[in-house]
C-alpha cells in the first residue's frame, strides 16, 4: 500500500486545529443565513429550520454508516488492482464510530472536519431549491449524500483514496489536493443543487410562457450580507485546519493561508461589484454576495497553495465569473437557483481546483487537479442525479402546487416566520 | 435528450482514467484527460439543452 505518511500532531498543533475546528462551523451558519435572506419571506422560517435539520441529519448519517466508508484504516481498506497500480476506492472503519474514543487525537479531528464537512455539503442544494423542496426530501437528500457520496468522495481525496495517491502511482505532483473542500464540500454541494433544481423544477411564474423570466428578490438583504461576513470568519478557519490536517502545514504557515483566503475573498467582491455596478447602473447587493462567497470558496481549494497576488487573482477571475454565471443560468439556460449555488459553489469551486494546479510548484500537479475535476463532473454528478432521481419516485421534491403558493412555512410548518409582516402573493412579482 | 447526456459524462471520466494508465507521456496524459473533460462538458450541454427542452414544454 502506498500510503503517505501521517505525522501525530504535537499538543500546539492539536490544540490549534481543535480550535479552528470549533470556529469552521460559522461558515455553515453564514450560508444558511445566506440562504434565507435569497429565499422568500413565506419560506424564511422552514429554510433555516431546514438548515438545521439537515446538519442533524448529516451528522448522524456520517457518523453511524459514512465515517466507515470515509475512513483511512491504513492496509485494510478496499483496494482494487488495476495494471499493476492500487486503486483504494472506499475506506473499511467501523460503523458508529465505535473505535473513535480509541484513536489518535489527529483522527478524531479528521472525524470532526469531516462531520462538519459532510453537512455543509448537504446545505448547499438546500438553498437551490428554496421555495419548493420539501423538507422531507432534502432530509432524505442529506441522508443520501452524507452516507454514500460524500464519504466515497472523502476518502479518495482526504483518507488516502486513489485521487490522493495520483502521485504516488502516477507520478501526478502531489496527488489530487482539496485542503480546504472547494470538492468535497462545494463541488459537490454545486453539482448536488444542479440536480434537485433539475428535479423540482423552477419556481411557479419565474419562468413565464412568454417574455423574460421573472425577478424574484431574496427577500431580506441584510440577512445575506451579514451571512458573507459570519462565513469568512468561519472559512478563514476551516482553510487553516484544512492546511494543518490535510496538507501537514506548520502552524507559523496558517497567517498566510487566512490572508489569502481574505485576499481571495475581497477581491471577488470588487470584481462583482464593479460588473454589476457597468452592467446594471448600480451595484447589485445578492449578486454582491455571491460575488464574496465565491471568492472564499475559491480560496477553499488554494488558500494554502498560492501567493498572495495568486489569490487575488483567482478571487478576481470568480468575482468576474459569478454574476455573469448567474445571469447566464437563469436567462439563457432556464434555470431557477435563487441561492445562486451552481455559480458560487459549483463553478467557483472548480475554478479554485483548476487554479491550485496551475500555480502549484510540483509538475504534473495541474494534471492531478483535472483528473479530480473529471471524477466529480463524469462520475459523481451522474450518480447524484441518478440517486436523487430515484428518491424522488419516492419522497417526491416538489411541494404540491397549493403548498407553493401558500409559502414554505405556513404548508411545512404551520406559521412564518414573520406573522406580524404582510406576506407578498405571486401576483406581487408581476 | 437528458438522460443520454448524462450517460454521456461517465465516458468523459473512464476516458481521463485510460489516459493516466495507457499514456507514460505526459504530454499525451495531458491531452487525452483534457479530451475526456471536453466529452464531459458536452454531456453537460446535452442534459442542459434536454432540460430546457422538456420545461418549455411544461411551461404555465
Amino acid at each position: 500500500m502506498n500510503h503517505p505518511p501521517v505525522m501525530p500532531f504535537n499538543e500546539t498543533e492539536f490544540a490549534l486545529a481543535l480550535m479552528l475546528l470549533l470556529l469552521a462551523p460559522l461558515a455553515i451558519a453564514g450560508v444558511a443565513l445566506i440562504n434565507t435572506g435569497l429565499g422568500r419571506s413565506r419560506s424564511a422560517a422552514q429554510s433555516l429550520l431546514g438548515a438545521l435539520v439537515i446538519i442533524a441529519v448529516s451528522v448522524i448519517a456520517f457518523a453511524v454508516i459514512g465515517s466507515a466508508f470515509a475512513a483511512s484504516s491504513m492496509n485494510a481498506d478496499h483496494v482494487i488492482h488495476l495494471v499493476g497500480k492500487p486503486w483504494n476506492w472506499m475506506g473499511r472503519g467501523p460503523l458508529l464510530l465505535s473505535d473513535l474514543a480509541a484513536s489518535s487525537g489527529r483522527s478524531q479531528l479528521v472525524t470532526l472536519f469531516e462531520l462538519f464537512a459532510a453537512s455543509f455539503a448537504a446545505i448547499v442544494p438546500w438553498g437551490s431549491g428554496a421555495d419548493r423542496f420539501r423538507l422531507a426530501a432534502a432530509t432524505a437528500t442529506t441522508a443520501l449524500l452524507s452516507v454514500f457520496v460524500f464519504p466515497l468522495l472523502a476518502h479518495w481525496i482526504w483518507g488516502g483514496g486513489w485521487l490522493a495517491q495520483l502521485g504516488l502511482n502516477f507520478s501526478l505532483g502531489a496527488g489530487f489536493l482539496d485542503a480546504g473542500g472547494a470538492a468535497t464540500i462545494h463541488l459537490l454541494g454545486g453539482l448536488s443543487a444542479l440536480a434537485v433544481i433539475w428535479i423540482v423544477g423552477p419556481r411557479k411564474g419565474k419562468f413565464p410562457r412568454e417574455g423574460l423570466s421573472t425577478a424574484m428578490p431574496g427577500h431580506n438583504a441584510v440577512h445575506v450580507l451579514f451571512g458573507c461576513l459570519l462565513a469568512s470568519l468561519g472559512w478563514m478557519a476551516w482553510n487553516m485546519a484544512g492546511a494543518l490536517l490535510w496538507l501537514s502545514a506548520a502552524p507559523a504557515t496558517l497567517v498566510m493561508t487566512a490572508i489569502n483566503t481574505l485576499l481571495s475573498a475581497t477581491a471577488a467582491l470588487a470584481a462583482t461589484f464593479i460588473v454589476t455596478r457597468v452592467r446594471f447602473g448600480k451595484p447589485d447587493a445578492s449578486l454582491c454576495a455571491n460575488g464574496w462567497l465565491a471568492g472564499l470558496v475559491t480560496s477553499s481549494a488554494c488558500a494554502a497553495l498560492v501567493t498572495p497576488l495568486q489569490a487575488l487573482f483567482t478571487g478576481l477571475i470568480a468575482g468576474i465569473a459569478t454574476p455573469l454565471l448567474v445571469e447566464l443560468f437563469e436567462l439563457a439556460l432556464s434555470i431557477d437557483d435563487p441561492s445562486g449555488a451552481i455559480s458560487v459553489h459549483g463553478a467557483a469551486g472548480l475554478w479554485g481546483l483548476a487554479a491550485a494546479g496551475i500555480f502549484a510548484p510540483q509538475p504534473g500537479q495541474f494534471l492531478a487537479q483535472l483528473i479530480g475535476i473529471a471524477t466529480l463532473l463524469g462520475l459523481i454528478f451522474p450518480s447524484i442525479y441518478l440517486l436523487f432521481w430515484m428518491l424522488n419516485r419516492v419522497v417526491p421534491f416538489r411541494v404540491d402546487a397549493d403548498g407553493e403558493r401558500l409559502g414554505m412555512d405556513l404548508h411545512e410548518l404551520g406559521g412564518g416566520a414573520y406573522p406580524e409582516f404582510v406576506v407578498h402573493r405571486d401576483e406581487s412579482y408581476r | 435528450m437528458k438522460y443520454a447526456g448524462l450517460l454521456i459524462m461517465p465516458a468523459g471520466f473512464i476516458l481521463s482514467i485510460a489516459a493516466i494508465i495507457l499514456f507514460p507521456s505526459p504530454a499525451y496524459r495531458a491531452i487525452f484527460v483534457i479530451c475526456g473533460i471536453a466529452v464531459e462538458v458536452m454531456g453537460l450541454i446535452v442534459a442542459v439543452r434536454g432540460h430546457m427542452l422538456s420545461r418549455s414544454e411544461t411551461r404555465p
